[in-house]
């Protein structure tokens, strides 16, 4: 499958040249197939927000390339700005970049730079505003009057409305309540599997990215501790736990079940799949003929 | 920064009002002292001057920089966005001065000897008034530098004038200023990664181009002047009356004889454009 992403050695080093020089990220490689949705995590500090920048040239690599979907992104400097509209770049608290006088016309501000005609912004906004749950009578509202919740919404609508090729969301759901939280990871799920758009998910719950991504890269100090499939990743809770981070309340309760000398997967990382085990555990033991 | 240079970017290499934490004598000089003794540097420069005088001065500066271990690179970086201005009046001087001897004369323009003097000397005085400032701020932090103009304006506050409120905004704005560079360059950010061209186009263009900029801002700084009220209210903040200090200001021995020597200094600076008079 062709890749939406490719890195390759990228190195970052912010600035450069004066005695406060901090190398954020040091030569990095990794490749993400198209229509996939990679979870990022790692502590604070680890380079994950500095790495995104570099997804639509926004941060230029120190040294190292970066391709999105298949093109080089420094290849031609001057003709970077296209990249913004490839990859849809969602920042952490989104909501504080809002600007225009209604809803509409802020979600309008991504396609109109764009240089659509009015008529296809018009399309896109009310396709973007339904994906991010956002009624129609709001269109004409000022932005500035919503909740917090909504005004996240509108702002990741605005980045929908320009139909990136990969969308990347920094924390979308941080400062959010349960239930605001949900709502809005369970939409860009949602928007995931009908666009067929890849999603990048910059995250530290590990929660959420057990619940919605496929693949999953840990990054630490700057590097990539771990890239491998959400399973494969959780069932190495014990090194997730040595790196500082720390894993679904669902598998720290298997890993102490297992610790009591349980025989039981270590790749549990969602309450759906822990409830089969233990059904299945039980089943076993009732049976008799499940190695203790 | 991908392209061009972003205002924030532009805003950090400003370096006057940075601070540089150290121990130094200069550093732990009263910070009264210093701004009166800033005040004083400022008006000595403006006297009647010659190269002697640039010369003292300079020399001085060279001592105190040295005393303070400012790097410098730190003095350039500090000039280097005036270098601009510094040229458009060198250039004035060297055309519209007549004193002295001409040397090219050509259409209106009559350069002289007087003009080059006085173009050089205007210069390297503008130069090092600039550079002697910029200690000030190098060396004092800018909590140190409020309460010392609170302390200096201090008389006033007989005559009901607000010091206390005055110096208290002051430190605020201070405060504040590496919070809001921050804050324009991740707004900056998000409205690029919506495809904003925030450094091309003509002038009207970039105006228009910074609303989606200015806006979130100015939320952002209201939002966080009401957090920091209410902030300041939970902790009983009334004002500056009967309140007490962590820093007492004191004045020692050190700072007095401190004091001594830069008035000597100053007062040979000043002394030199009348001992010896200037040739125009």
């Amino acid at each position: 499958m062709p890749s939406i992403i490719r890195v390759e050695d990228l190195r970052y080093v912010y600035n450069e040249g004066l005695p406060t020089a901090t190398e954020a990220l040091h030569g990095i490689s990794f490749e993400v197939a198209e229509h996939s949705f990679l979870g990022i995590i790692g502590p604070t500090g680890c380079g994950k927000s500095t790495l995104i920048t570099h997804f639509n040239g926004l941060a230029k690599p120190t040294s190292g390339k970066v391709y999105i979907d298949g093109q080089d992104l420094w290849e031609n400097p001057k003709d970077i700005r296209r990249f913004r509209f490839i990859t849809g770049l969602v920042f952490q608290y989104p909501e504080y970049q809002l600007f225009e006088e209604t809803v509409f016309k802020d979600i309008a501000f991504g396609p109109r730079n764009m240089g659509l005609s009015e008529e296809e912004i018009a399309t896109r906004v009310r396709q973007a505003a339904e994906f991010c749950g956002l009624p129609e009578e709001f269109m004409q509202r000022s932005p500035f009057e919503l909740s917090g919740g909504q005004k996240r919404r509108v702002a990741i609508a605005g980045v929908l409305a320009m139909q990136p090729k990969l969308l990347v969301l920094d924390e979308p759901a941080s400062g959010l309540d349960p239930e605001g939280r949900d709502t809005i990871l369970h939409q860009i799920k949602q928007y995931h599997r009908q666009t067929g758009t890849s999603v990048v998910l910059v995250s530290h719950s590990m929660e959420d990215v057990a619940r919605y991504a496929d693949d999953v890269l840990v990054m630490q100090e700057g590097g990539i501790a771990m890239y491998d499939k959400t399973d494969a990743v959780f069932a190495r809770a014990e090194e997730l736990l040595a790196l500082g981070l720390s894993v679904p309340q669902i598998t720290k309760i298997f890993l102490r079940l297992r610790e009591m000398g349980l025989s039981i997967p270590t790749d549990i990382y969602t309450v759906k799949y822990a409830a089969e085990t233990v059904l299945a555990y039980a089943k076993g033991e009732g049976g008799g003929h499940h190695p203790a | 920064m991908p392209k061009g240079k972003g205002a924030a970017t532009i805003l950090r290499d400003i370096t006057i009002g940075q601070h540089f934490p150290g121990n130094s004598p200069v550093h732990r000089l009263d910070p009264r002292i210093k701004i009166l003794l800033t005040i004083a540097w400022v008006v000595v420069l403006l006297m009647r001057s010659n190269f002697i005088g640039m010369g003292i001065a300079a020399l001085l500066l060279v001592l105190l920089y040295r005393m303070a271990k400012i790097p410098g690179r730190m003095v350039w970086r500090s000039t280097r966005p005036l270098l601009p201005i510094l040229l458009f009046t060198t250039i004035l001087q060297l055309f519209f001065n007549s004193q002295g001897r001409s040397l090219v004369q050509f259409w209106v323009i009559n350069i002289t000897t007087g003009g080059i003097y006085n173009a050089l000397l205007f210069t390297l005085r503008i130069v090092i008034l600039l550079v002697g400032v910029s200690l000030l701020t190098y060396t004092t932090s800018p909590i140190a530098l409020t309460d010392a103009i609170e302390r200096l304006l201090s008389p006033l506050s007989r005559l009901r004038f607000p010091t206390h409120e005055l110096a208290m905004m002051m430190t605020i704005a201070l405060r504040f200023i590496p919070t809001l560079i921050e804050e324009t360059d991740k707004i900056m950010s998000a409205q690029k990664a919506r495809g904003a061209e925030l450094d091309s186009g003509n002038f009207i263009q970039r105006i228009k181009a910074l609303v989606p900029v200015l806006i979130p801002l100015f939320l952002s700084a209201f939002r966080r002047a009401e957090d920091l009220a209410m902030a300041m209210e939970c902790r009983c903040y009334r004002g500056g009356e009967g309140r007490t200090r962590l820093r007492q200001l004191r004045f020692t021995a050190g700072d007095l004889l401190a004091t001594l020597f830069c008035l000597v200094v100053l007062g040979a600076i000043g002394a030199s454009g009348y001992v010896v008079a200037p040739p125009f």
